[in-house]
């Protein structure tokens, strides 16, 4: 027999009393049983049953917890409720002379928060769904909530009846979509899971376009005062100030414009200019009317 | 030391006479036929004898900021001119873009010339914080004895009046929640901004991403436009952002011209063009209005195509460095080009400042209207 067959061979027989030792290993280890019991939930206490004899080390790992304990073969573990606050899937291990483990799932506790972020901040009113609100269950250790619940939407404005809206969540997650009111000012929005938990936001409904933008003008000593009629937008509210309107004034081959800022409704420009010259507005993407003024006399 | 003696006087009067020459010769002798330049190493010369010698020494003087002897060379039409109007007619006042630039070099080019009178064209470079400006000026020079003097007809900038001009436009102030707030609670979302228009051309320095942008928020909005031009196969060619092409602040429904530059880049390798428009919240203020007054498309006196017009200061703060941004349109409304330029003199509460963007020749006879817009630098608010 060569150097190099005889190598093999003692290679061969090292693996075979390595799956050896694990087949008794594994045998062993089905001495130990873990009784994990169903309908764990977050943030109440349990326990686990054991079976042997003697003593072992007991592991517990889950999404935010790892402990390790000595106990007794046979006999209970006690979980407190500070052991498992967090959802979700968790591995209990007992080791003596060889391990066991079991996995189980702790369920999230009942909904008593809710996150609800609703989008957009400002809106522009009168705009079809523009608003929307999603709200998050959750229980009071922040796990979310996955079997359904009811959330009860909520929003007004000042001077109007509250309009609702409740939705099942789904997954954990209800939302509401809704269109923008035609009065600019504060939307308030409110959702809530029963009566104990109410969470609130606000959303500024603000004036839409300029709508029906019109100018006036008068020559004055020091060119031509243009102003415009206070501006609102198609639903009637005034656009708010520091809102720009572009003043154009053509006459001949000459242009002169101006960037004003409205302030209380009003935008107003002084423009040089001393022969006839028409003037037109525009806010953003809205015109405005022309005018027409003669030369200075 | 027989033999070292004449090498000595010989290296001596060599250097004397370098130094004779190097006095008396007159800015660079290099440049164009018919073009006198100035340049950074000036000679002390006082030769006036031809308007284009006297005209060299004044704008030598001027660049060395020899403002007596420069201001003492000069025929004044105007006892109103001193020299302190004079000093700050070339160093600027007021933080304007002048009081920051530095004449780098001139050239100077004969219009007109008669025994006792000429005409010179004088193209001034200066360097700027923003980079290279130049100036193009027209100055008559007189024949009086034996000697050309620069005449000096710059009318002094009237002092604004003391007055008070009540400012009570909007500021918008941002207020930033703590982080201890709940989450979701304190969500304000960036302004909505829009891209109304874009147009892509091939110009002779590259590819040209231009359009206009426009606020459709109630509140200010700091913008930015970025550009990424696209190949065939979908990978990046280059990206560029409008940099100082844009009015950065848009109040609520203002508009803005942009242009992003991709300079040796040609438009026949581009497939496609991905836009994107940033805007984030910031404090801001309405004030101040400036008005863009008499805007006429010209032709000046080197054959460019330009847009002239006045900027007027409506309001009471002093802007330091105006910036003109123009964008033109053709018949169809489309925008055809973007221009931009910086106004030298700072602008003054109640006063006008002249200004003026060049068009490329190409487009000149499609512009039928433009839009002009000014971004304004205050040194109080930097």
């Amino acid at each position: 027999m060569s150097s190099s067959t005889s190598t093999a061979w003692k290679s061969h027989k090292f693996i075979l009393a390595l799956a050896l030792g694990l087949l008794s290993s594994f045998a062993l280890a089905q001495d130990v049983a873990l009784q994990v019991p169903p309908g764990f939930v977050a943030g109440n206490a349990a326990t686990i049953g054991t079976s042997g004899s003697g003593s072992a080390t007991f592991y517990l790992i889950g999404p935010a917890t790892s402990i390790k304990r000595n106990i007794e073969l046979g006999k209970e573990i006690s979980l407190v409720a500070k052991d498992l606050q967090a959802a979700g899937r968790y591995v209990a291990v007992v080791c003596s002379s060889s391990c066991s483990s079991q996995a189980f799932f702790v369920a999230p506790g009942k909904p008593v928060d809710l996150s609800f972020i609703v989008h957009p901040s400002r809106a522009p009113v009168a705009e079809n769904e523009a608003i929307s609100g999603v709200a998050l269950t959750f229980d009071e250790f922040r796990n979310l909530v996955l079997t359904p619940s009811t959330v009860q939407f909520q929003w007004s404005t000042k001077g109007t009846n509250p309009m609702s809206h409740s939705s099942q969540t789904r997954e954990g997650i209800a939302w509401f979509r809704t269109s923008s009111g035609k009065t600019a000012g504060p939307l308030q929005i409110s959702a809530a899971i029963g009566n104990d938990v109410n969470t609130r936001r606000v959303v500024q409904q603000v004036a839409s376009i300029p709508c029906n933008l019109r100018i006036k003008g008068q020559r004055t000593a020091k060119g031509i005062l243009v102003e415009t009629e206070p501006i609102r937008d198609c639903s009637g509210n005034p656009v708010p100030d520091g809102t720009v309107v572009t003043f154009t004034a053509k006459g001949g081959d000459q242009t002169s414009s101006v960037d004003a800022p409205v302030k209380q409704d009003v935008a107003r420009a002084t423009i040089l200019a001393n022969g006839p010259v028409t003037i037109s507005a525009a806010s953003g993407v809205a015109m405005g009317n022309e005018l027409r003024l003669g030369a200075k006399e | 030391m027989k033999r070292t003696l004449p090498i000595v006087i010989v290296i001596v009067a060599v250097t004397v006479l370098l130094m004779f020459v190097g006095l008396t010769s007159v800015g660079r002798s290099a440049g164009t036929v018919g073009i006198n330049a100035g340049g950074a190493l000036p000679g002390f010369s006082s030769d006036t004898s031809t308007p284009e010698k006297a005209l060299t020494n004044f704008l030598l003087d001027i660049q060395k900021r020899n403002w007596g002897r420069a201001f003492s060379s000069t025929e004044r039409t105007s006892d109103a001119i001193n020299e302190q109007s004079f000093i700050q007619d070339w160093i600027g006042s007021s933080g304007g873009l002048r009081s920051f630039s530095a004449l780098e070099r001139f050239d100077t080019r004969p219009l007109h010339a008669t025994d006792s009178e000429a005409q010179m064209r004088v193209r001034l470079h200066w360097a700027t914080p923003v980079g290279p400006v130049e100036d193009v000026r027209d100055l008559r020079l007189k024949h009086t004895g034996d000697t050309w003097r620069v005449v000096w007809d710059e009318t002094p900038r009237p002092n604004v009046p003391a007055q008070i001009v009540p400012v009570n436009y909007l500021r918008w102030d941002l207020v930033t929640g703590n982080g201890s707030d709940e989450w979701g609670s304190h969500n304000v979302d960036a302004p909505h901004v829009r891209i109304v228009s874009m147009n892509a051309v091939d110009s002779a320095e590259g590819v040209v991403i231009m359009g206009e942008v426009v606020n459709e928020d109630t509140v200010p909005a700091f913008v930015n436009v970025n550009a990424i031009l696209l190949n065939a196969s979908g990978g990046t060619i280059d990206d560029e952002s409008s940099f100082d092409k844009i009015l950065h602040v848009l109040l609520p429904k203002q508009v803005s011209p942009y242009r992003v530059d991709f300079p040796h880049i040609s438009l026949n390798k581009v497939k496609n063009v991905r836009m994107d428009v940033k805007a984030t919240l910031v404090p801001a203020s309405s004030d101040p209005v400036i008005g863009v007054m008499n805007q006429k498309l010209e032709t000046d006196a080197q054959g460019h195509t330009v847009l002239h017009g006045e900027l007027l200061n409506e309001s009471g703060e002093t802007v330091n460095i105006p910036h003109v941004i123009a964008s033109f349109y053709d018949n169809s409304g489309k925008v055809v080009w973007v221009s931009d330029g910086y106004v030298e003199k700072a602008l003054l509460p109640q006063s006008t400042e002249t200004f003026a963007v060049e068009i490329p020749q190409s487009l000149a006879g499609k512009v039928q209207n433009f839009h002009v817009v000014v971004n304004q630098y205050s040194l109080e608010k930097s």
